[in-house]
Order: structure tokens, then C-alpha cells, then sequence
């Protein structure tokens, strides 16, 4: 057992660095395009058919670009800050089901690196430490405008970390398991989460973007002051890793709001397997639409929403569903 | 529908009752926490953030791309838009009508022009050299406003960008190709300071000697 476990692992491991990064950058190219038609554009269309190879061209770019270190930056955090936010976002993935478990050749995979028993914990804690990235990224930069990013950043994760949890206490209350192959299976007899716990997904929606850093709440970034934020003194691949960072997370999120809200891979066939796609591929859309769409909102504003709003919602929500379990 | 203001509407600068300027957005902030509080409510419930996302999702499957791939799809520009200089020749024969007099050289108040002449194996004056530095160039049109013989122009292109800060557009590359020279495809106004139609006949290459 032990060997065939080991490299049945690894297997996946490498499979998942691999398709995630390359969806990290397919990612980059869809978002350009979506929001260029958004804005009645073409986006990217010069690299290759209608743009394709636009996503190869920033590769290697990226990583041919020479790696900057400005003089006054603490240098060994400054360069260890991007791994944190790539490396997280992967750890994230491995409580995450990506598939219903299939057989070849009278071998069962089962699609998730390791089937813990405190899967969603472990997924939100490793997304959480994620916030390490930016924020050491944008301290040690010797740049007073990363550092506001940073500090911004860092209040908008953790105020959102708070409604993260809450909003999902309510459904894992009704499913009593934290394992996310447990929260999936719940809603094979039964109707979608999102029929039980609308509030809890809307909440546990909109935290997304805060997670992610995505447009409504995309405070991470200084667009007052036109830069970029705690990104600003980063160049070639360690911005890059920031950046595949943030799309992976993106990705991950998906999967996990389409796995616990919305009937995941329900019973484990074909079908199933093809409309998880189908759900994070929306999910993954929306936050691109959203980008197009709807203004950043002001720090104060974002607080406001916070604490003052989603907040009591989510404690509401707990305690209705409290009551609905208990009677 | 609204009616359609007049020209006079839009002189009155007069904001008041009548005229055709217009509050967008008329409702006073709230002043109590309470009227906060409704504000909040009704525009979460009125779902105001889903007319946004409308909009956007509309227009993509509209699919009314309004942008122009540039360089392989141009503008078109003004027909008498002066940008990088071209040198012409005679309509008819081809022949180049600079004659190395010098004037542009003298004249160019940014001092961009530089030219060298040689007298040629028929012992007429030849230009050996000629180049315009076009990033110190500031289109003033002067050169093409002395220039005798009409061979100095603006054209159309206005692109000048180069891989070098100081770049020069040589003789050759502003000179017109011969055979549109000679086909006629070179277009040139009609009027003053442009040259009249079978001019080869009057202006032969001069005889030195009679
Ligand atoms: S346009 Fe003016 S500045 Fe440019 S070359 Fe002619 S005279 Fe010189
Ligand atoms: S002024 Fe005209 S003819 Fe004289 S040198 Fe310049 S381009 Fe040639």
C-alpha cells in the first residue's frame, strides 16, 4: 500500500501544480478577453490566433525578466514573500476534491491529494496564511505605498476571514462533517445547500472577492495613486508568482463555493463531473464579470460591509439555523 | 419624451426652472441612521448591482467591437495632414527635383537637416547626402515652405518610431518610388506652390550650356 500511495500522491501533486498553473495563465488570457468584450474590445489578439499565444509570450517574459532587488528592501523576506502567496494557494488545494473518484484499469482515484477529516478548516486556515504574502511582501519593500497596500490588505482579509467562517458555520452545522467529500455527498439525497443556506452562500460569495482580493473589495492595490501596491517593487517571476497566487486562489474558491453550496459533483457520474466544471467555470466568470462591472468600493465603505452588515447576517444566520436544527 | 432644447436653451447658462439643466440624481443624501438604514435596504433589495452587471453582459454578447488593430488596420487621416517628409520627383520623367540648392538645410530652424552635394560626372550638382534627424524635427513646414522646386513635402506617415532616440530618415527613404512617380499614383495638390501638370516639357533637365 505504502509505495503505490506514495506515488499515487505525487501523481496528483504534480498534476494539480501543473494544471493549475496553466490555468493561472489561461486564466489571464480570459480575463483580458472578457473584459474586453465587456468594454466592446478585442483584448489580446496580435501572439498567435486570435491572441492564444498571448498566455506563452508572458511566460516567458516573466520569467526572463531580471529579478529586481531594490537596494533598501529586507531582502530574505522580500524574496520569500511571493512564494508564501503561490505556495498557499496550492497547500489550499490539497483537501479540495477536484473530481468524483473514477477507475482505470481497476484502480481508484480518488481526485484529492489527502481526504482529511477537517477539510474546509484546513482550506480556509492554509488561504488565510496566504495573507503573509502581501503583507511581509509589501513591509520589506522599503516602499511606503506597498506598505498602505499591505496594511490595507491585511485589514480587509482578516475583517473577511470573520464572515468566511461564520457564514459557513451554518451549513457545517446541518452536515456535521468538515470533510468537503462529507459537505458533498449531503447533497446528493437532498436539494443543493444553497436552497437550505441562501444567506450563508451570498455571505460566503462575497467574501470571496475579499479573499481573493477580487474588484468590488480590490484594495490591495493603490488605484488612487495608480500603482499597483504591495506589488510595486516586484518584477519577473516573483511577481509572477503573486500573480498565479491570485488566480489559483481564485480557482480553488470556485471549487469551493461550487462544492458547498452547489451540489459539488452530486452522485460521482460523468455528468456530475462535467457540471462541477460547468459551476466553477461560472464562478470563475463572475469574478471576471463583476471586474468589468461594478466599482471599487472605499476601505471605509468596505468595513462598513463587514462588520455592520454581513457580519450580523452571518450571526443571524447561525443562530435561525440553531433553532431550525434544535426543534 | 423629453422635449428636444433649442440652440437658446443652451445658451442659458441660467440654472432654474425651466432650463435644461437637470439634477441626475435628486434624491437628498440621509441625514438620520434610520433614513441610512432605508437607503441601504432599498437599493440592496431593488438589486441596483445586477443593472451594472447587465449592462456589461449585454454588451459583450452585442459583440460592437469598436477598436481598430492598428497596425494593420489604420485611420484614415486628414487628406492634408503634414507629417514625415517625402521627397518627390517629376511626374513624367521621374527625374529627382531636389537640386541640392540648400535652402531647407539653411532654413530649418531645428537644425535637423543635414545634406551634402558633389558635382556629378555630367558636371551638374548632385546630392551625395541627405538626412533628416525627425526627432529633433518639429514639423514646422519651413523647409517645405523654401524649398524652390517643390521637392521637399509633407506626406502622410506619421509613425516615427525607432529603436534609437536620435533617428534620421535618409535620402532614399523619403525619396518617392519611381515607378508611382511614373504611374502618376503620387497625389499632390492642385493650386498654388504645386506643380502644374506636363511640367517634364518646361522643366527638362536643365542644359548647363545653351
Ligand atoms: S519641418 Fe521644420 S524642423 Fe522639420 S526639417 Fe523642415 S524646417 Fe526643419
Ligand atoms: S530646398 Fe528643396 S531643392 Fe533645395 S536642397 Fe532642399 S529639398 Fe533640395
Amino acid at each position: 500500500m505504502e509505495t503505490s500511495y506514495l506515488i499515487e500522491t505525487i501523481i496528483k501533486i504534480v498534476t494539480i501544480l501543473l494544471v493549475f498553473s496553466a490555468l493561472a495563465g489561461l486564466g489571464t488570457y480570459f480575463e483580458r478577453k472578457v473584459l474586453a468584450f465587456m468594454q466592446r474590445r478585442l483584448g489580446p489578439m496580435m501572439v498567435g490566433p486570435y491572441g492564444l499565444a498571448q498566455v506563452a509570450a508572458d511566460g516567458i517574459k516573466l520569467f526572463t525578466k531580471e529579478d529586481i532587488i531594490p537596494t533598501n528592501v529586507v531582502a530574505r523576506i522580500f524574496k520569500i514573500a511571493p512564494v508564501i502567496t503561490a505556495a498557499t494557494a496550492f497547500m489550499a488545494a490539497a483537501a479540495i476534491p477536484f473530481m468524483p473518484s473514477f477507475t482505470i484499469g481497476g484502480y481508484t482515484v480518488n481526485p484529492i491529494v489527502s481526504d482529511i477529516n477537517v477539510g474546509i478548516l484546513y482550506v480556509l486556515g492554509v488561504m488565510a496564511v496566504g495573507l503573509y504574502g502581501p503583507l511581509l511582501g509589501g513591509m520589506a519593500s522599503a516602499n511606503k505605498f506597498s506598505l498602505l497596500s499591505a496594511a490595507r490588505g491585511a485589514a480587509v482579509f482578516i475583517s473577511y476571514e470573520v464572515i468566511t467562517g461564520l457564514s459557513l458555520l451554518a451549513p457545517l452545522m446541518m452536515v456535521g462533517s468538515l470533510s468537503l467529500i462529507d459537505l458533498n455527498n449531503f447533497q446528493i439525497e437532498g436539494q443543493w445547500m444553497a436552497v437550505y443556506q441562501p444567506v450563508a452562500f451570498v455571505l460566503f460569495w462575497i467574501a470571496g472577492f475579499a479573499e481573493t482580493g477580487r474588484t468590488p473589495f480590490h484594495l490591495v492595490a493603490n488605484d488612487h495613486e495608480i500603482i499597483d501596491g504591495f506589488g510595486t517593487e516586484y518584477s519577473g517571476m516573483r511577481w509572477g508568482l503573486f500573480f498565479i497566487g491570485e488566480y489559483a486562489n481564485m480557482f480553488f474558491y470556485s471549487f469551493l463555493l461550487a462544492i458547498i453550496f452547489l451540489g459539488g459533483f452530486g452522485d460521482g457520474s460523468v455528468f456530475g463531473a462535467f457540471a462541477l466544471l460547468g459551476k466553477v467555470a461560472f464562478f470563475f466568470f463572475f469574478f471576471l464579470w463583476t471586474r468589468a462591472a461594478w466599482p471599487d468600493v472605499r476601505p471605509d465603505q468596505l468595513m462598513w460591509l463587514c462588520w455592520k452588515v454581513l457580519m450580523p447576517l452571518a450571526v443571524i444566520n447561525i443562530v435561525i439555523t440553531g433553532f431550525v436544527l434544535m426543534f | 419624451m423629453r422635449k428636444l432644447p433649442s440652440l437658446q436653451d443652451f445658451k442659458d447658462r441660467n440654472v432654474a426652472e425651466g432650463s435644461s439643466y437637470y439634477n441626475i440624481d435628486g434624491e437628498a443624501y440621509p441625514e438620520t441612521g434610520w433614513a441610512q438604514f432605508k437607503q441601504v435596504v432599498t437599493r440592496t433589495f431593488r438589486l441596483e448591482l445586477f443593472v451594472g452587471l447587465w449592462v456589461v453582459l449585454r454588451e459583450m454578447f452585442k459583440f460592437n467591437i469598436h477598436t481598430v488593430q492598428y497596425p494593420a488596420e489604420k485611420l484614415p487621416i486628414g487628406p492634408r495632414y503634414r507629417a514625415v517628409h517625402e521627397m518627390q520627383r517629376l511626374w513624367e520623367s521621374g527625374t529627382e527635383r531636389c537640386i541640392g540648392c540648400g535652402l531647407c538645410e539653411k532654413i530649418c530652424i531645428s537644425d535637423c537637416i543635414r545634406m551634402d552635394t558633389k558635382i556629378d560626372e555630367n558636371s551638374r550638382k548632385a546630392v551625395t547626402e541627405y538626412t533628416i534627424n525627425l526627432g529633433r524635427c518639429i514639423f514646422c513646414g519651413y523647409c517645405a515652405e523654401v524649398c524652390p522646386e517643390l521637392a521637399i513635402v509633407h506626406g502622410g506617415r506619421y509613425e516615427n518610431v525607432s529603436e534609437q532616440r536620435a533617428h534620421y530618415i535618409g535620402f532614399e527613404d523619403m525619396l518617392t518610388p519611381l515607378d508611382m512617380a511614373i504611374s502618376g499614383k503620387v497625389a499632390e495638390y492642385p493650386g498654388f506652390g504645386a506643380v502644374t501638370p506636363h511640367e517634364d516639357e518646361r522643366v527638362k533637365v536643365t542644359p548647363l550650356a545653351y
